[in-house]
């Protein structure tokens, strides 16, 4: 890695109730790459993820100790303003959640909570990230009617447009293909590769096969713990520890 | 097979008939209030009080129900809504996680849902000689009141459950305020908002044992909430008690302004839950 790391995670601890749930994380995702989270069901993959754009904040319960910096910025320090941070972050979820209005207000919705009111500049947003992600042929004629009447592979791009439109620098993905069927996957895998030019991306996944084609590095996490990082080949072809193996075994045969 | 396929046709049959039946009542109904009634509306039954009497007479109108109840009904929605909204969020959004206690108050709006509005009536009465007040439009509104809470906290509990959580966040993620995520998801349940008040006012309109006591009756329109109000249910079994066979043809006019004006607010909730839910997930 020769580039400074855009999200940088040191000593992070998070705990829900009473259970640990990530113990003594350390990181550093590097700048404009995929980065994959692999690891087994309920290790804590979505978890992490959600500490990066503070959207844990809001679960009953939780204590969240250590950084996270984000462009050398702690994002857990008291001071820093929470709308600020999502910003920076779009997020893709494992379903799609268009907001309940037309195709046109889900991509306008961000930029008009920003500030963004003219008709003019909000028509051009809409159609640029709706070229951008490869939808705007698709819903051209009918930018008006209900963004739920969409399938839900063109929901989920819909919802990637949706968070490109606020200009956030890094993506996150949770399974973000996992209700997809394989041809609407591929265009989100294509898409990922694509915005790496511009963006830092973070996707937490299950299919080893996808980490492989997407990422750049990968991380693989076991019960809370970081037990590996490093270039995908390696971690995949190669990994160095035990635990790391034992999970691609099935993969590396 | 011609076993099953006899028990298919059977219960087909049964349905239609059960439809039929159904449809016929409603049908009966309004046709009964109609033929009756009509001939004794007229533009006075509906911008003039009533004069000489209610009981005998059949002068002026029905003016001072149809107002007395649309200010119970109204009232008592609205006060309802502000004690029920609170509650709903509350069970569904503070107590998640814990189960105990948020079905323990579910079931407890179930027994109320279940108990008949004379007691709730007779509630408020006990409430308001304690309290030293007489049969007043306040008084009505909140027998009234406490009868439809359970309805709308149902209800709004039912809505409220459907919400998926990551919508909430959805917004959240794109750099919105906690307020401004609120009101996406307020988009969302709208319509099950205007279902709701819709319900409590259809069985706040009509309810007559828990004003009967608790609001009075009077031949004025109330000019403040101390003063006891009138009621289109109460009007109408006033009339048809009266030996006069005219007085009790008002009592069906007064029944079919009542219809009408119930049958209005489903109409409007239609077309507004409609407009709203265009968008719904
Ligand atoms: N709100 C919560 N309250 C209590 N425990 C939680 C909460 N959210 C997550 N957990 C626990 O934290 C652990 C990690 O959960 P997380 O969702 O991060 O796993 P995951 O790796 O994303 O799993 P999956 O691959 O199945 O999505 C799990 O043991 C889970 O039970
Ligand atoms: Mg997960």
């Amino acid at each position: 890695m020769t580039n400074a790391p855009h999200i940088s995670v040191q000593n992070l601890n998070v705990q829900i109730g009473n259970n640990l749930i990530l113990k003594d994380v350390n990181i550093n995702i590097p700048d404009k790459k995929v980065t994959s989270i692999i690891g087994p069901s309920g290790c804590g993959k979505t978890t992490l993820l959600k500490t990066f754009n503070r959207l844990l904040d809001n679960t009953a319960d939780v204590k969240i100790s250590g950084k996270v910096l984000v462009d050398g910025e702690n994002i857990y320090d008291p001071g820093a303003e929470v709308t600020h941070i999502r910003k920076k972050m779009g997020l893709l979820s494992q379903r799609p959640f268009p907001l309940p209005m037309s195709i046109y207000d889900n991509i306008a919705y961000g930029p008009r909570i920003h500030g963004t009111t003219k008709r003019k500049d909000l028509d051009q947003l809409v159609e640029h990230y709706l070229r951008a992600t490869g939808l705007w042929d698709e819903v051209k004629d009918r930018l008006h009617s209900s963004a739920t009447r969409l399938s839900i592979g063109q929901q989920q791009r819909l919802c990637l447009a949706r968070g490109l439109a606020v200009e956030p620098e890094i993506i996150l993905g949770d399974e973000s293909t996992s209700a997809l069927d394989p041809v609407s996957t591929q265009k989100i895998e294509e898409l990922f590769l694509e915005l790496k030019e511009k963006y830092t991306i973070v996707l937490v996944t299950h299919i080893l096969r996808q980490a492989r084609r997407v990422s750049d590095y990968i991380i693989f996490v076991y019960m809370g713990r970081i037990i590996e990082f490093g270039p995908t080949e390696e971690v995949l072809l190669n990994p160095q520890e035990e635990l790391t193996r034992e999970y691609v075994k099935g993969f590396i045969s | 097979m011609r076993r099953r396929k006899f028990e298919e046709q059977f219960f087909k049959l049964l349905m239609v008939l059960s439809t039929i039946v159904v449809a016929g009542s409603l049908f009966l109904i309004v046709g009964t209030i109609v033929v009756k009634g009509l001939p004794y509306m007229s533009l006075d039954m509906l911008t003039k009080t009533p004069e000489g009497g209610f009981y005998s007479g059949k002068e002026g109108g029905v003016l001072n129900a149809i107002i007395g109840s649309l200010y119970i009904a109204g009232g008592a929605t609205i006060l309802g809504l502000i004690i029920s909204i609170p509650v709903a969020i509350y069970i569904n959004l503070y107590l998640k996680g814990k189960s105990f206690i948020p079905n323990t108050v579910r079931m407890c709006f179930d027994v109320l849902f279940g108990i008949p509005s004379i007691v709730y009536g007779a509630f408020g009465f006990i409430l308001m000689i304690y309290l030293g007040m007489r049969a007043s439009l306040l008084g009505g509104i909140i027998a009234v009141t406490l009868l439809v809470i359970p309805i709308l906290i149902r209800t709004l509990d039912e809505i409220i459950s459907t919400v998926p959580r990551e919508l909430h966040d959805a917004a959240l993620s794109l750099g919105a305020t906690r307020w401004e995520a609120s009101k996406v998801v307020l988009r969302h349940i709208i319509p099950g908002i205007i279902t709701a008040i819709l319900l409590s006012f259809g069985r706040a309109i009509g309810d007559v044992a828990a004003v009967m006591f608790t609001a009075g009756f009077s031949d004025n329109i109330p000019a403040s909430l101390g003063e006891p109000a009138a009621s289109l249910p109460l009007a109408i079994f006033f009339q048809l008690s009266s030996p006069s066979a005219e007085v009790q043809g008002r009592a069906y006019a007064s029944a079919f302004i009542l219809t009408v004006i119930v049958l209005v607010i489903t109409v409007l909730a239609n077309i507004l839950s409609k407009r709203f839910s265009k968008h719904k997930i």
